[in-house]
C-alpha cells in the first residue's frame, strides 16, 4: 500500500517538497513547516503509523488536496486519480465526516474568489458524490484567497494554492 | 466575539450658527474647479484660533491644523507655512490685515476663534475669507464637547471645501476596513472603523472570526459584512453603538459580498449553492429575502445604484468575469464592460454618474470608472494587486487597498489603504497602524 502511494505521489511530493526548500530555513517556522498543509504528506509518507481514519491517514493514504488551473474549476485527470482513493479511503471509514475546503491564488478579486473556492470545493465534492460517497458525509467551505497553503508571489505559489483539501471533520 | 464599542457619532455638537458677513457681501470669486484634470492648489492661510486660555488655545492649534491637513490632504488647497505669517491673528481682531496675508500671496485665509463656555463646552468660529477681494466667504459658529473637537474642525474643512469648491465636502466622515496582521497562511483581519483622516481608529472585533468586506448603512450606525464566526462564511450585521452582531437572513449556506440598499433598508448579497452564486436581495424589515439572478455562474459584487433602481455586479455567465448592470428587481440584465480583461467589485458613485472597478488585465490590477451604461472607461491606477474601490460621499474621492507582491519567505504582503481622485490625481497614502484592506467610505456625518 505505502509503496504504491509514494510511486503515484512522487512526483508531487517532489514538488511540494521543492517548493517548502526554495526557503533557506525549512526547519521550524519555514513555510509550509511542520503542521503546515504542504509538509504533512511528505512527512506522513515517510513516517509511519497514523490513527486510522484521522486527517494523516487521508494524507498518506490517499492524499488530501486537488490542484486547479487560474481561474478553473476543472477537475484534472490526476485529480480525479486523487479523489477516487479519497472515496476509497472514506469507504473503509464509514463514519468520517469530511468538509472540502476551496482555495484560490490571490490574482483574483475578494469577493469572486470567494465563489470560485466554493465551486472548486463542490467540484471535488460532486466527483466523491459519483463515486458512491454520500453526499450527507461532505460540506463544503470556501476561504477564497484568504488561506494560501504556500506563500509567495510566484505562479508556483500561486498553483500550490489554487486547491480543494478535503479535512477530517 | 460580542464586543460591546462605544463610539460617539450622532450629533454631540450643536447649534451650527451662520456668523454676520464682516464687510461687504462674497461674490463668489475664489473658486477651484475639480471637474478639469489638474489643478493648481489654491494658496491659503489657516493660523491657529486663538483662544483666551492656554487650554483654548491649544484647542485652537489643534483645530487649525487638523483642517489644514484636511484641505492639504485634498489636494486642492496648499496651506501655507505659518512661520511666514505676518500677521499675529488675536482674538480680538474683526478684520484680517489683508495686506499682510496678500504679501505671502494667501488667495484664501482662515481665521477663528476657541471660547469654553460656562457649560464647560467649546465653542468654535470661523471664517473664510478671500485676501484679494477682501470679503468674508463664510463663518460658522459650533458649539461642542472639549473631546469633540476634531470634528469640528472637519466640519470647518468640509465647509472651506463647499465653499471653495461648488462640492459637497467629505471630511466628517469615517471609514471602515480591515486591520490586518501576521503570517499570510493565518492573517488576523478585525473589523475597524476611524476617521477618513485615520484618527481615532478603534478596532470592532476581536480577531478571532476572519472578517472582510465591511459596508457602512447609508442611514444607520450600522455596517453589513462577511465572518466565518459561526464557522461557515455568512453575511452579518454589526451596530456600531451596541456592538451587537447578528446574521443577516436564514440562508442555508454560504453568504456573501452585502451591500446595504440606498435607503438602509435592504441588504443585497450573495449566495453560493452547488457551485453556483447568485444574486439575492433581503429586506431588513420583513427578513424576506428574494432571489434576483438565476444562473449557473458566479454572480457577485452587487452594488445598488444611488436611486436604488439598478444593481451593477460582476459575474463569468459569458465566460469570463465582467460588468452587468440590471434593475433591482433581477430584469433586464446587460453587460455593460467589455474592454480586454476581468472586471470586479462595481461601485456606483454616489452621484450615479460612474462606475468605479477593479480591473485585471495582463497581470497587473487596475482602478478605473465607467459610465454606467460601459462607455468612458478611465483607469486611474495600476499596481500589482490593488483591489476594492470606495466613494468619497461627494463622489469626487475614491479609496482602495494595494497589497505588495510577497516572496517566499513570507517577506512583503502588506496592505495600505489609498485615496485618488477622480481625475486619477492625488494618489495618497491613507496611514494606519497596521495592514489594512477593504476600505469603506460612510456617508458624511450628520
Amino acid at each position: 500500500m505505502r509503496t504504491r502511494i509514494t510511486g503515484i505521489f512522487g512526483g508531487l511530493m517532489l514538488l511540494l517538497a521543492a517548493a517548502c526548500s526554495s526557503a533557506p530555513e525549512t526547519a521550524p517556522g519555514g513555510p509550509g513547516g511542520p503542521g503546515g498543509p504542504g509538509a504533512g504528506g511528505p512527512r506522513g509518507v515517510g513516517a509511519g503509523s497514523f490513527a486510522p481514519g484521522s486527517q494523516q491517514d487521508l494524507e498518506a493514504s490517499a492524499g488530501d488536496r486537488i490542484f486547479f488551473a487560474f481561474d478553473r474549476s476543472d477537475i484534472t485527470p490526476e485529480s480525479q486519480e486523487i479523489l477516487a482513493r479519497q472515496a476509497e479511503w472514506l469507504r473503509r471509514y464509514p463514519n468520517v465526516t469530511v468538509t472540502i475546503e476551496g482555495h484560490c491564488d490571490e490574482r483574483g478579486t475578494r469577493e469572486y474568489n470567494l465563489a470560485l473556492g466554493e465551486r472548486r470545493a463542490q467540484a471535488a465534492k460532486n466527483v466523491l458524490v459519483a463515486l458512491g460517497i454520500p453526499a450527507s458525509r461532505i460540506s463544503t467551505i470556501s476561504y477564497g484567497k484568504e488561506r494560501p497553503a504556500v506563500v509567495g508571489s510566484t505562479e508556483e505559489a500561486y498553483a500550490q494554492n489554487r486547491r480543494a483539501v478535503t479535512t477530517v471533520n | 466575539m460580542r464586543k460591546s464599542c462605544r463610539i460617539p457619532a450622532g450629533a454631540i455638537f450643536a447649534a451650527l450658527i451662520a456668523l454676520p458677513c464682516l464687510g461687504v457681501p462674497a461674490r463668489a470669486e475664489l473658486r477651484i474647479d475639480i471637474t478639469s484634470g489638474h489643478v493648481e492648489p489654491m494658496p491659503i492661510a489657516i493660523p491657529a484660533f486663538p483662544g483666551g486660555s492656554p487650554n483654548e488655545s491649544q484647542a485652537g492649534r489643534d483645530i487649525a491644523g487638523v483642517v489644514s491637513a484636511d484641505l492639504e490632504r485634498s489636494g486642492l488647497f496648499r496651506p501655507i507655512d505659518p512661520r511666514s505669517f505676518i500677521q499675529n491673528v488675536s482674538l480680538g481682531d474683526t478684520q484680517p490685515r489683508f495686506p499682510d496675508w496678500r504679501q505671502i500671496n494667501a488667495q484664501a485665509l482662515v481665521t477663528g476663534s476657541v471660547q469654553t463656555q460656562g457649560d464647560g463646552r467649546l465653542r468654535v468660529e470661523f471664517r473664510l475669507w478671500d485676501v484679494f477681494a477682501e470679503q468674508q466667504l463664510a463663518g460658522y459658529g459650533y458649539t461642542t464637547t472639549q473631546q469633540n473637537w476634531r470634528r469640528i474642525a472637519h466640519i470647518i474643512a468640509d465647509e472651506i471645501y463647499k465653499r471653495i469648491t461648488g462640492e459637497d465636502g467629505y471630511f466628517d466622515t469615517r471609514i471602515v476596513y480591515v486591520a490586518e496582521s501576521g503570517p499570510a497562511e493565518k492573517r488576523v483581519k478585525r473589523l475597524s472603523i476611524m476617521d477618513q483622516d485615520g484618527a481615532n481608529n478603534r478596532f470592532l472585533t476581536d480577531g478571532h472570526a476572519l472578517v472582510l468586506t465591511p459596508r457602512f448603512s447609508p442611514t444607520a450606525q450600522e455596517i453589513t459584512y462577511l465572518s466565518y464566526g459561526s464557522g461557515a462564511p455568512r453575511v452579518y450585521l454589526f451596530n456600531i453603538d451596541t456592538g451587537q452582531q447578528e446574521v443577516v437572513g436564514d440562508f442555508p449556506g454560504m453568504t456573501f459580498a452585502p451591500r446595504f440598499s440606498p435607503d438602509g433598508n435592504r441588504v443585497v448579497l450573495s449566495r453560493a449553492e452547488n457551485g453556483t452564486t447568485n444574486l439575492y436581495v433581503l429586506d431588513l424589515r420583513t427578513r424576506r429575502a428574494t432571489r434576483l439572478t438565476d444562473s449557473q455562474a458566479i454572480d457577485t459584487s452587487p452594488c445598488f445604484s444611488p436611486d436604488g433602481s439598478k444593481i451593477v455586479f460582476n459575474s463569468d455567465r459569458g465566460g469570463s468575469q465582467q460588468l452587468y448592470v440590471m434593475n433591482s428587481d433581477g430584469s433586464g440584465v446587460k453587460r455593460i464592460s467589455f474592454g480586454s480583461g476581468k472586471y470586479g467589485t462595481p461601485v456606483w458613485s454616489p452621484r450615479g454618474d460612474l462606475v468605479a472597478f477593479t480591473k485585471i488585465e495582463g497581470g497587473s490590477f487596475f482602478i478605473g470608472v465607467m459610465r454606467p451604461d460601459g462607455s468612458g472607461e478611465r483607469l486611474l491606477t495600476r499596481d500589482f494587486l490593488v483591489e476594492g474601490p470606495t466613494w468619497a460621499p461627494n463622489g469626487r474621492v475614491l479609496m482602495y487597498f494595494r497589497q505588495s507582491p510577497t516572496d517566499s519567505r513570507g517577506h512583503g504582503g502588506s496592505t495600505r489603504l489609498f485615496s485618488i481622485d477622480l481625475t486619477g490625481s492625488n494618489q495618497r497614502e491613507v496611514v494606519t497602524s497596521q495592514d489594512a484592506s477593504d476600505p469603506a467610505w460612510s456617508p458624511l456625518l450628520r
